[in-house]
């Protein structure tokens, strides 16, 4: 984006008056500089599926939305290629705030200010882009999807749908009954944000406890047994490492 | 009247209530019991002497309760020093008349003034108790009402009915007018002295005035469904019960959907109880921390403070949807 063009906004708000209000105040802006509209969507799926096709430089975001709040939704947008300046919006989260002036993230309290909504589109050009690892630390739970980018698309993975998650090198393979994706995250990490979920079955490999069948003895080439799990869903068997051998009791379903 | 002094103002406890009937009951029984140890210890004679001093007591007891239930409304009329004469004065006429009444029919009694003092004795220390947990109870009742306001009503709402009055202005004025009347509406009842039970008519008309300021924002994702046609509208309930419900029932189950809900509001009367049904979508998952518990424990609390052991607040969650379900005493309130 260069100074002189106008700049592109897509507002994000489940509730209708409230995109309204915005787009009022927005029209108001515009008196003074140059601003578009570039679209609304009343979910983050919605806004996610919109952003490559409409150019945005700027998503004004509501925090607290159904289904997946806003929080989760800026980091799938930290994915695109170029992603758009991210300003939340929010109505009254005493410690959410708190944490937003720690990081430096830019929000606006609602009912929204003209000046001060006028204030952070002007600067939205050189604000600074969000760091994923400080939003990932104002949302310490679990997201409901993981996301990667698919020529320059978000595609969204609903972790429900996730049977098994496998690293190797600086990826982490995942893997549902249909697909295969390739993600650039932390096995740990992943390992600490979606517990109870999935189970460590080998040091690059976790499980989803879901979309385990069973397990099964197999003989290795050096004539020592190991285990196996075995998938519902999927042919593909997974080792277990000796050290995890513990999980093949706790669970009791051996075939 | 300020606050204060009816903080610390003394009452009569309602004597009709059965909860405080119940707290009379075991409160006099207990010191017939403690009288009777204090003359012997020995089992068989403790039983005699049990039996002797029920056969007075406990007529006295008994007419006592029902001449009190019948002066109830009348004696909360009287200032506290001459509603406390009238008491003990029913008190002796009891007595005096249980009293002849036993010589007619018992021998070996005792002299009157022996029953006079007990008479006096146990109405002293009831009236006492019942002060005392007033007072105990007064400063919850003013705290309960604070919270009420504060824990009522989550900022959330307020800033975000803002806002959609605030988009309603230019589009649709008359409608903001609406909205904000409501708003007023609303914060006039919330912030007022919310102790005295109110009828249930005007309750039910500031819930539909919040889930209409709820509807401008929700739209079409929030549905409700009242029934509430054979209630009649001067039965008495606590102020802000409902609201609070609604408002949790808007939080849990409508907030965090998508796709629409309905939320189902059934109250009507059977026989002498009120029955309050609130129903709304529910994931599990879904759950949001915090504020559900504590709307509850304070409503529950309110109950309690009004109607004693006779109201019940029960709350049912299944995998689809959750359920409360109040259950008070039906009290007919003036115009």
């Amino acid at each position: 984006m260069t100074a002189g063009q106008p700049l592109r906004v897509l507002i994000v708000d489940d509730e209708a008056p409230a995109r309204n209000r915005i787009r009022d105040l927005l029209s108001d802006c515009a008196l003074k500089m140059p601003i578009e509209i570039a679209g609304e969507a009343e979910n983050g799926k919605r806004a996610l599926a919109m952003l490559p096709g409409c150019e945005a430089d700027v998503v004004l975001l509501d925090v607290r939305m159904p289904d997946m709040d806003g929080l989760e939704v800026a980091q799938h947008i930290q994915k695109l290629d170029e992603p758009p300046t991210v300003i939340f919006t929010t109505a009254y989260d005493g410690y959410a705030l708190k944490a937003f002036e720690l990081h430096a993230v830019d929000y606006l309290l609602k009912p929204i200010r003209l000046g001060r909504l006028f204030d952070a589109l002007s600067r939205a050009r050189t604000i600074t882009p969000l760091r994923l690892d400080a939003l990932r630390e104002l949302k310490p739970e679990a997201r409901t999807h993981l996301s990667v980018n698919e020529r320059g698309r978000i595609h969204l993975i609903p972790v429900a749908d996730i049977a098994f998650l496998k690293a190797d090198l600086k990826y982490v393979t995942v893997r549902t009954t249909e697909c295969e994706y390739l993600i650039e995250e932390s096995l740990a990490k992943l390992e600490q944000e979606f517990l109870g979920r999935f189970v460590r079955v080998h040091r690059n490999c976790l499980v989803a406890k879901e979309a385990i069948r069973g397990f099964e003895r197999a003989t290795g080439d050096d004539g020592e047994g190991n285990w196996l799990v075995v998938m519902k869903n999927i042919a593909e068997k997974l080792a277990v490492s000796r050290r995890q051998q513990h999980i093949v009791r706790e669970f009791g379903k051996v075939l | 009247m300020s606050i204060n002094q009816n903080a610390n103002a003394s009452v009569l406890p309602n004597f009709r209530n059965l909860g405080i009937l119940l707290r009379i009951l075991v409160i006099v029984d207990g010191m017939c019991l403690v009288a009777a140890l204090l003359k012997t210890t020995e089992p068989l004679a403790l039983m005699e002497e049990l039996i002797d001093l029920s056969a007075l007591v406990q007529p006295i007891l008994i007419l006592s309760l029902l001449v009190l239930a019948a002066a109830n409304t009348w004696l909360h009329r009287l200032r506290y020093p001459y509603a406390v004469a009238t008491l003990i004065a029913i008190e002796f006429a009891v007595t005096t008349a249980v009293y002849f009444f036993g010589l007619s029919v018992f021998t070996g009694m005792g002299a009157l003034d022996r029953y006079w003092i007990f008479t006096v004795l146990v109405t002293g220390i009831l009236i006492g108790y019942f002060d005392l947990r007033g007072r105990a109870l007064s400063p919850a009742l003013v705290e309960a009402r604070l919270q009420a306001l504060q824990a009522r009503i989550r900022p959330h709402f307020l800033f975000n009915s803002i806002t959609a009055v605030l988009s309603l202005i230019r589009q649709d004025p008359r409608r903001a007018e609406r909205a904000l009347e409501d708003l007023a509406d609303l914060y006039r009842v919330l912030m007022a002295d919310n102790r005295q039970l109110t009828r249930i008519g005007g309750e039910i008309d500031l819930a539909k005035q919040y889930l209409s300021i709820e509807q401008l924002r929700l739209g079409e994702r929030l549905l409700v469904e009242w029934d509430a046609a054979d209630m009649p509208p001067d039965a008495l309930i606590p102020p802000m019960l409902l609201q609070p419900l609604l408002e949790n029932a808007v939080y849990h189950g409508i907030e965090p959907r998508s796709e629409p809900g309905t939320i189902h509001i059934r109250i009507h009367r059977h026989g002498d109880r009120v029955h309050i049904l609130l129903r709304n979508p529910y994931r599990q998952e879904s759950e949001r921390h915090g504020g559900n518990r504590m709307a509850l424990a304070n409503i529950r609390e309110r109950l309690a403070l009004h109607f004693d052991a006779e109201a019940s607040i029960k709350t049912t969650a299944t995998d689809e949807s959750y359920q409360v379900h109040i259950v008070i005493p039906y009290l007919k309130g003036g115009a």
